[in-house]
């Protein structure tokens, strides 16, 4: 559905390289996720397949439509949702799903099962105007809006970014069920633990694609074994962790802090360490790593 | 064309939503006229004069008694020579000054004339053309008595002379550069900061992501303010008749003619700068600096243009509002038709139409 | 650990008008304490914070920050706190070791101290090389890092930080919560508030507000034993989802 080959992008005159020999396959009906910290290329590489951009390298297409000639094609059957809220503050919802529904020539009614779900959400506020929105409504709205043309791509860069967990969660419930409908989903997000969320995921750091794969195929590549460190007073815990010799590296992970070991380093060789330092109550387990461990570990590599 | 009419209705939506801003630019030229007309006081009640006589005669005594006795003017005081005049005006406390030169009663009795100096201070015009009519007058008066006294006509010729503004540019000029300032203002500012406020919110993305025609963005845009400058417009010609006596004498639908030629500029202008700007405050500054100064400077309403360096009167002929002021000029104030400004009109059409047509081809389909 | 209490509230209460923002907030922070203050969107975190920070004066209940009483001590609150955004935390267009100098400024330190800090910070963030260097030339993550040890550059007892590392690669972030914990080991409190549940698995005790009250508050291993759960994002979800507010 969508095919990125070789894609390359620079700003400034090409001091600041956006996007570097960007590869990419999308499948139809997938929810395929691109996860990246603020900075890594995510929305210059939306905004290319969105036709707002020209690449300086490569190619892409989008509905097997060309991004650079065939963009008024492509213009035609993709919903976008930009990371910034971009709805008219002052209109009311009603007034700019009736605005967007127009621009993209068609009718509210015309799509309205596809939007219904969501619209039913919002709809006792739809005389509401959209800057005294929550942001949860107000994304429900960003959303209904991008879909009101019924399209056959969908771009969501950032969609949760600043949204709390309940809206977050109804989010996600709601993009699986557009996937029903047979929408692709292209979606980008700063939060790792979004990623077992969709169906696969590239990583994204800088400009260039870290790894591209399913979570769970992500997870699966981790090399080494992970393995988790609990106990009181985390930053004494940490300083004595990383003290170890046999330590390959060792972060703060939430509650308990993640390390993977040298070769020939063991778990109960670190825990026994760590109690004669003082640690009386440390606990070294072998554990599962996460998305973020995986990414954690390609950045150093 | 629902399309249109519907993004067209969005736009009028923002504008009657935002009260502050609607509020400003009605505002605005109500302000501009009001304030002038209360600047421009006709009150010449107890004008102050100062009097250089050069000649000490019967006949100047008797002319400066009548002045004096006048309930419009008061003798300020008696100057030793007219290179005091200047000094006294810039104290501020007089409004004119009467210079009767040497044998002035000799000449006027042998040869039937004489002449006298009535020196206004131009800077406010108003004012300068009523004092110096009155003392024109009361003169007048006394030759017409004179006459009758001595069996035969005698003539007094007031020589009238403007100090600081000797063309005296006043009200009939203020208003042609008030229209032109306000409707610069509203198309040009209007017009960048509301396709730059789409750009920061981000739903110019989805605008130019979208089918919709890029042509028809720019048209909705310009509709509204095309409507307040047109409205702005009949408020300026309305209050400059009532309260400044300023009616349109020539004809109307030339004048409004003329007023969209120019409002289609200034929108073009606004557009093209709404390309480059990337933030409200920049294309707000722009619209001032780039577009402001130049009306109010280079236009001639302020200073005249045949007085300027020869670069800066080339430069003037690029700026529109310098042939609008021109047009409304004519027509409004002196009530001229087409055939007086027909020049102006065709440069301003071909501004009008070459600017839009650079900014529809300059209208990015894409960001950056 | 000790257990000297910097933040004290009781009965804290926010209204504007018939809204109710702050309703009754009893909770305490210990020096050195990490602690994570969380809530949906419109729960009330940033009224609270600001009546904590002493920028907004309560309507009820009382509080204290580093000894100091809310209603009429605000200004020695704001002396002995410091304070981090994600959207605003330092000048983009001036260099590094300007906006340490104009921060240490405002909060009144010597050109000495400022001086010392300054080249005491640098060589630990490792940005001696980037004294001189615009903000907005340095990496963003580099820029959070910064940013906090601006935060903590007068040595306050607080330091509030609302939503630090949104956005930031892992590695980054890693970092950055190696910052906190030594501050947080030299003894200064921190207050941390945020809507991401990660950064809530970090704190030692975490509060989360719904509707205006406080509806539960213990360390997040606690939390998620009590509502049998294996993630704070749950424990989240299970107090907030019947949140009746949802406005900003």
């Amino acid at each position: 559905m969508i095919r990125i080959e070789h894609i390359g992008m620079t700003y400034d005159k090409g001091r600041v390289v956006a996007l570097q020999d960007v590869n990419l396959e999308v499948n139809k009906g997938e929810i395929f996720g691109l996860i990246g910290p603020d900075g890594a290329g995510k929305t210059t590489l939306f905004r290319i397949l969105t036709t707002l951009l020209l690449p300086e390298k490569g190619q892409a297409w989008v509905n097997n439509y060309d991004v650079v000639k065939d963009y008024k094609a492509i213009r035609n059957s993709v919903g976008y949702m930009p990371g910034k809220f971009s709805l008219y503050q002052d209109l009311t919802i009603e007034e700019n799903l009736n605005f967007f529904a127009t621009v993209f020539g068609t009718t509210i009614a015309e799509n309205y099962d596809l939007i219904k779900d969501i619209y039913v959400q919002i709809e006792p506020f739809k005389n509401r105007r959209a800057g005294k929105l929550s942001g949860g409504m107000k994304q429900k709205l960003a959303l209904c809006c991008a879909l009101i043309h019924k399209p056959d791509v969908l771009f969501l860069d950032e969609p949760t970014t600043g949204v709390d967990v309940v809206s977050r969660k109804e989010f996600w419930d709601m993009l699986k069920s557009l996937r029903k409908e047979g929408i692709t989903i292209l979606v980008s997000t700063p939060y790792m633990d979004e990623a077992t969320l969709c169906d696969r995921i590239a990583l994204i750091q800088k400009g260039s694609i870290l790894s591209v794969d399913t979570p769970e195929g992500i997870v699966h590549s981790f090399s080494g074994q992970l393995y988790a460190v609990h106990g009181q007073g985390t930053y004494h815990l940490l300083q004595a962790t990383r003290g170890y010799e046999g330590v390959a590296s060792c972060f703060a992970f939430g509650d308990a802090l993640h390390a993977t070991f040298k070769p020939g380093a063991q778990g109960p060789a670190l825990q026994a360490y760590l109690q004669s330092k003082g640690h009386s109550d440390a606990r070294v387990d072998p554990i599962k790593p996460g998305i973020e461990d995986c990414f954690i570990q390609l950045l150093n590599q | 064309m629902k399309q249109l009419l519907v993004f067209i209705r969005k736009e009028f939506l923002h504008v009657f939503r935002d009260r502050k801003t609607l509020l400003m630019l009605f505002g605005l030229p109500i302000a501009q006229i009001v304030l002038f007309g209360f600047a421009l006081s006709n009150e010449v009640k107890d004008s102050k004069i100062a009097v250089v006589d050069y000649s000490k005669d019967i006949m100047t005594r008797q002319i400066i008694n009548k002045v004096g006795a006048n309930p419009y003017f008061e003798i300020e005081s008696n100057l030793k020579s007219a290179t005091d005049i200047d000094a006294a005006f810039r104290k501020g406390n007089i409004k004119v000054a009467l210079v009767f030169p040497d044998n002035f009663s000799t000449d006027l009795i042998h040869t039937g004339t004489a002449t006298v100096q009535v020196i206004a201070d131009g800077s406010d015009p108003n004012l300068a053309t009523t004092v110096t009519n009155y003392i024109s007058t009361v003169i007048a008066d006394y030759t017409a008595s004179l006459s009758l006294q001595e069996g035969h006509p005698v003539q007094v010729q007031p020589e009238i002379q403007m100090l600081y503004n000797p063309d005296l540019r006043g009200a009939p000029n203020f208003i042609p550069g008030v229209m032109a300032l306000v409707l610069m203002l509203v198309c040009t500012m209007m017009t960048s900061v509301s396709i730059v406020r789409e750009k920061e919110l981000g739903t110019m993305e989805i605008l130019l992501v979208s089918p919709f025609n890029t042509t028809y963005i720019i048209l909705s845009k310009l509709a509204p303010n095309l409507l307040i400058s047109l409205v702005n417009l009949f408020i300026i010609l309305v209050l400059s008749d009532l309260f400044l006596d300023l009616p349109v004498k020539g004809s109307i639908v030339l004048l409004v003619f003329c007023s969209i030629l120019f409002i289609l500029t200034c929108l073009s202008i606004g557009l093209l700068l709404s390309i480059s700007a990337k933030t409200q405050q920049a294309a707000m500054m722009g619209s001032l600096m780039g577009m402001m100064l130049p009306t109010m400077l280079l236009t001639g309403f302020l200073f005249p243009i045949e007085n300027m360096p020869l670069p800066l009167r080339l430069l003037s002929n690029l700026v529109p509002s310098r042939w609008y002021f021109i047009i409304v000029k004519q027509v409004m104030l002196k009530g001229l038709g087409i055939g007086a400004v027909w020049k102006e009109t065709l440069i301003l059409a071909v501004m009008a139409f070459g600017l839009f047509a650079i900014s529809l081809r300059n209208f990015k389909i894409r960001l950056q | 650990m000790n257990t000297e209490a910097v933040i004290v509230t009781d009965k804290l209460t926010k209204r504007f008008g018939p809204f109710i923002a702050c309703n009754e907030l009893t909770f305490q922070v210990d020096k050195g304490e990490i602690f994570g203050f969380l809530g949906a969107n419109g729960a009330g975190k940033t009224t609270a914070m600001r009546m904590l920070c002493g920028l907004l004066n309560p309507s009820s209940g009382k509080a204290t920050v580093a000894g100091f009483d809310v209603y009429t001590q605000a200004n020695r609150i704001k002396q002995r706190i410091g304070y981090m955004s994600q959207r605003f935390s330092l000048y983009d267009d001036l260099t590094v070791s300007e906006n340490i100098r104009f921060f240490g400024g405002i909060y009144g330190m010597s050109i000495s101290d400022i001086k010392k800090k300054t080249s005491a910070l640098l060589s630990e963030l490792q940005l001696e090389k980037e004294a001189k260097t615009l903000v907005r030339d340095i990496p963003p993550g580099w820029k959070q890092k910064l940013a906090f040890s601006v935060s903590i550059v007068h040595g306050p007892d607080i330091v509030f930080l609302d939503e630090p590392t949104g956005g930031v690669d892992p590695v980054t972030r890693r970092q950055f919560w190696d910052l906190i914990y030594e501050a947080a080991d030299k003894g200064v409190t921190v207050f941390v508030t945020t809507h991401y549940m990660d950064e809530a698995e970090y704190c030692n005790r975490v509060s989360i507000m719904v509707d205006g009250v406080i509806a539960d508050l213990d360390a997040p291993a606690r939390l998620k034993t009590k509502y049998q759960v294996s993630s704070m994002e749950e424990v989240f979800y299970a107090l907030a989802r019947n949140a009746v507010r949802k406005a900003d």
